[in-house]
């Protein structure tokens, strides 16, 4: 991905740019499995040298997520609450039948998913809409690309302030465009009915860019004689876009779709500072605020660590196709 | 003729199209600019600028002096943690790559999914191992180091190790990435000249990853800077709180009135992340794409 990409920015979709990173991919994999059938001698010498490098650093990376992980799944199987003390003695599923018979955690998984397929979604079409614009050997792509990709180099805290302030009901900028307009004022955000989709709409305006930057990497890494050949063809830029260009982007919707979602799943940050606490805007909850607000304010901790357990699984259920994806197309 | 007339109709639409889209992504961030200048926000539509009153400062004034202390931790807490997470990215890069060896995939594939994990997670066991079992307020006390982190809050330390681990696996991703490309003949030419692996790092990997330590410190920066969830969990919203958990507070303690200075305190908060993406673009372009 990176080589693909640092070719592509630099290089202004030029076809010498373009065939060095993919035999560079290839050649890579290749010569690296080679080694280690090749020379068997060099390997454990090799392995042992290699020990102090990624050792330490795995050792403290491991406990955190995984050692935690796995403590946080013990915590889950208890019961415990406030600051008690765990009793690991007696472990069920209690904490999980909980779950599915909560409304509140049934509301909230239902607006994650919202959440997780609508702001992906859009966010994909955007960021390519405005990666073929800005791929069009424009003036000034630099300044262009700049100013799409700011958003997301702000915190979640701050474009949390931003947002505040756009979707305020008597002087917010969106109100003002919709009095404007004539549709009339919205109470964006303490709406239960709107307040998600004001919140997947700030989030797009964050990170749109992002896919924009992605796509752009993949439209450089498609040789000029496909559009030209799509041309002789006598398709249309649509149709050339949609039959030859998309189809090719595949890569890149992969891997900005996985981002995208792990993104949404952290929008904890976000809707904690819309409402400055523990309870986001109504009709906003997610499980990554709905857990937060359990552990921490509530004090249901087993209950917490079993919606945190069954989030670990949702991200597991988009990120394992993926890296399996990645390993096969030998980029891991 | 009229086919140059076309597509500049078509160049101009494009154009058009382009600056909407400035328009678009920028309007947010220039409502909140004029707003932060505005004794009374209300005084003009918001994204005009403010009416006979003119421009004042007052409101950056109070939002600097409310968030001076979370600056100063957050610049504690980013800089170590950053440097720290990109040193230990580039070496167990180096580990898994250059030097061959059976497994090198699947220890690589459990540093990768790292980077996915929501940190929802793992929150009540890593605030319960700092709270419990590693108290550093404690473990501070007779060593020579309290009188000199004290003031800056010893406790980020706490904070500090944990945005070390959390960032490992992302700055492994982008160092592999990066030696992949390396010429394995210059590197097996310095292990056929007897170097060790310490030397060969030291003497070949090192010189050569200053473009990707330069690409690593941006993003980890910048995630650092930005986080609010670890610093609320670990470190509470008290004295030694970093930027973010301040402009939360004074974010949920005003009115609509007090957007100006709301606005003021976001734009001090993005400042360092904002200073650091228009200097280096490219290179933060680089590091989200991976």
């Amino acid at each position: 991905m990176l080589e693909r990409i640092r070719t592509a920015i630099r290089t202004r979709g030029g076809t010498d740019g373009d065939e060095p990173p993919d035999a560079r991919t290839d050649g890579g994999t290749a010569t690296a499995s080679e080694d280690s059938g090749l020379l068997p001698g060099s390997f454990s010498r090799d392995f042992l040298g290699s020990l102090p490098f990624w050792f330490p650093p795995f050792l403290l990376m491991g406990f955190f997520v995984y050692g935690a992980i796995g403590w946080n799944f013990a915590l889950s199987l208890v019961n415990v609450q406030q600051f008690n003390e765990p009793n690991y003695g007696q472990l069920d599923l209690e904490q999980y039948t909980r779950a599915f018979n909560d409304p509140t955690f049934v509301n909230a998984a239902q607006n994650t998913f919202v959440l997780l397929v609508a702001f992906t979604l859009c966010c994909l079409v955007v960021g390519l809409l405005v990666a073929i614009l800005v791929d069009r050997h424009i003036r000034y792509e630099n300044t262009f690309r700049t100013i799409y990709l700011l958003p997301m180099s702000l915190s979640f805290v701050v474009t949390a302030q931003f947002w505040l302030w756009m979707y305020n009901v008597d002087n917010g900028l969106v109100n003002l465009l919709t009095t404007t307009i004539g549709l009339g004022r919205f109470r964006w955000l303490s709406n239960p009915e709107l307040a998600l989709g004001a919140v997947v709409f700030a989030l797009i305006w964050q990170f749109s860019g992002y896919a924009m930057v992605v796509y752009l990497a993949g439209l450089r890494a498609i040789p000029d004689e496909h559009y030209e050949a799509a041309r002789v063809d006598g398709a249309n830029t649509i149709r050339m876009y949609w039959r030859v260009i998309v189809p090719q982007l595949k890569g890149a919707t992969i891997s900005a779709s996985v981002v995208l979602m792990v993104f949404a799943l952290k929008a904890f940050d976000f809707l904690y500072s819309l409402a400055g606490g523990y309870y986001p805007p109504k009709g906003t909850d997610i499980l990554a605020t709905m857990m937060v607000r359990q552990a921490f304010s509530v004090g249901q901790r087993s209950y917490a660590a079993a919606i945190g357990i069954m989030l670990f699984l949702l991200a597991l259920a988009v990120i394992a196709p993926y890296l399996t994806y990645q390993y096969r197309r030998g980029e891991l | 003729m009229s086919t140059s007339d076309r597509i500049d109709l078509q160049r101009v639409g494009l154009y058009g199209v382009l600056g909407a889209l400035v328009v678009f992504y920028l309007a947010p961030i220039e409502t909140g600019l004029v707003t932060s200048l505005k004794s009374n926000p209300l005084d003009t539509a918001p994204f005009l600028p403010p009416g006979p009153g003119g421009f004042t400062l007052s409101e950056w004034t109070a939002a600097f002096s409310a968030l001076q202390s979370g600056l100063v931790n957050s610049l504690i807490l980013a800089i170590p943690a950053t440097i720290l997470s990109a040193l230990l990215g580039s070496m167990a890069a180096y580990g898994l790559t250059t030097l061959n060896w059976r497994g090198q995939v699947g220890v690589f594939a459990l540093f990768i999914a790292g980077i996915f994990i929501p940190y929802q997670a793992v929150l009540l066991p890593v605030s319960r191992f700092w709270a419990k079992y590693v108290p550093l307020s404690e473990l501070l006390a007779p060593l020579w180091l309290l009188p000199v982190l004290e003031p800056y809050h010893g406790e980020l330390i706490a904070l500090i190790v944990t945005h070390v681990a959390y960032g490992i696996p992302i700055c492994t991703l982008l160092f592999r990435t990066y030696y992949r490309d390396f010429s394995t003949e210059m590197v097996e030419a310095a292990k056929l000249d007897g170097a060790t692996a310490y030397t060969l790092y030291r003497r070949v990997i090192l010189p050569l990853s200053v473009p990707m330590f330069a690409v690593t410190l941006i993003y980890q920066f910048t995630q650092v800077w930005n986080d609010l969830l670890f610093a609320l969990v670990i470190m509470g919203p008290g004295q030694g709180a970093p930027v973010t958990v301040g402009l939360t507070n004074i974010g949920s303690s005003m009115t609509s009135v007090g957007f100006a200075v709301k606005m003021a305190g976001a734009f001090i908060a993005a400042l360092p992340t904002m200073i650091v993406y228009v200097i280096f673009g490219e290179q933060f372009a680089e590091g989200v794409a991976t």
